[in-house]
């Protein structure tokens, strides 16, 4: 089993060693070599200076097919970025995305892909130690479909709407 | 018209006060407060100081009902997000992104961006043009950049010459339909033989380019 990660900070450091160790294929990128101080010594894996959102450099790492690909940098942008390149041209068979803005998070799991979400996460775990209500999806959403793009379909009337998640409503048509 | 750029560099800057010279209606959006503040001074309320890429802020900027969106900050990654944002949570018909590596073209295309803008392309085609290169010379982009044209110039040792034009296998997707020979264009008959020298034009989608260039051109030297 391949897996790639891009963003080797606690979370990304930390899986890639869980991984490793059950067996796995790891290649993990970030921009900054420091970042690799995360690691165990022991890692087995691959560890590469690289950006993450570049198609060219995912390649040249052998990014290529993984079973997993999480995109696990600061920005949410480049992590959603990255998700795509690795479902779209990198034939990724799973995907994870973290997304720190609830907002964005909901979104793109209607667009089929998973993301992971800091900011329910935290607060989901605050509400169930307290003792109250838990949210339905309380860190990862599940991609709500297969990866859409629209432009290959007949026209882009084919994306279903996004619900509202609690912020901006969509346009009613 | 009701525009929302997405971006106060130089570029969201210049065109926001354009598309205001010719009477649009425009909204630009800067998330960097003080850069914000320096173009407001100079154009007025229509700078917002928020990030684009977040939906809430998209919202109050009215992309519920703007026609179009330029996204044209100065990194890809955010330019993709204010497009499908735009696209999928607010239904904007119309999406237009600036994109720094040109490799990130077909990614965008594919996830639904209507338009997109590589100056890193525009550049690079209009510098080929000028110099002679052994590769092939991208003429013109053709719609949104599904369709290019593309002259192949037979230099010595392409597989190409000595053919008849129409018995080389170009890749599905592809067609050529001329040659320049001698500054003169003649479109390709059952018995046109190429020679060296010879300028051939083609049609095609950007993914055929690597097959084309096999036949026309012949291996790269440094592989």
């Amino acid at each position: 089993m391949k897996a790639v990660i891009v963003g080797c900070g606690r979370v990304g450091a930390g899986l890639a060693d869980e991984l490793d160790r059950a067996g796995w294929q790891v290649l993990i990128l970030d921009l900054t070599p420091a970042a690799f101080d995360r690691l165990p010594s022991t890692f087995g894996g691959t560890a590469l200076r690289g950006d993450g959102t570049d198609e060219d450099t995912l390649r040249r790492a052998g990014a290529e097919d993984a079973d997993l690909f999480l995109a696990l940098t600061e920005g949410d942008n480049r992590n959603v970025m990255a998700a795509q390149l690795g479902v779209e041209e990198l034939g990724a068979r799973k995907t994870v995305a973290k997304i720190n803005d609830p907002v964005r998070a909901e979104a793109y799991a209607h667009l089929g892909i998973a993301t992971l979400c800091r900011t329910n996460l935290m607060s989901a775990a605050v509400l169930g130690f307290t003792g109250q209500a838990v949210p339905e999806h309380p860190g990862i959403y599940p991609p709500q479909q297969p990866h859409e793009h629209p432009i290959d379909g007949a026209g882009t009337g084919t994306v279903p709407a996004v619900p509202a998640a609690g912020g901006p409503s969509t346009r009613e048509v | 018209m009701f525009v929302i750029v997405v971006g106060g560099g130089k570029v969201g800057y210049y065109l926001t006060k354009e598309l205001i010279a010719s009477g649009h209606e425009v909204a630009l959006m800067e998330k960097d407060r003080r850069r914000a503040e320096l173009i407001k001074d100079e154009i007025g309320s229509v700078v917002i100081a928020q990030d684009g890429c977040e939906g809430k802020y998209l919202h109050e900027a009215g992309a519920n009902r703007a026609e179009i969106v330029a996204a044209v900050t100065g990194d890809d990654e955010d330019n993709l997000v204010i497009c499908q944002m735009a696209k999928h949570h607010f239904d904007v018909p119309r999406t237009i992104a600036r994109v720094n590596n040109p490799k990130n073209e077909r990614l965008f295309r594919h996830l639904g961006v209507d338009e997109i803008i590589s100056p890193t392309r525009m550049i690079l085609g209009s510098i080929e043009q000028d110099i002679p290169v052994h590769e092939l010379l991208h003429l013109a982009a053709l719609g949104v950049g599904e369709l290019e044209i593309i002259e192949a110039h037979l230099q010595p040792g392409s597989p190409a010459i000595g053919k008849i034009a129409l018995d080389i296998p170009v890749p599905a997707g592809c067609s050529m339909f001329g040659v320049i020979r001698d500054g003169t264009p003649t479109p390709l008959n059952s018995d046109t033989v190429l020679a060296e020298g010879d300028k051939v034009i083609a049609i095609g989608r950007p993914d055929c380019e690597e097959d084309l260039r096999l036949q026309l051109i012949g291996e790269h030297e440094e592989a």
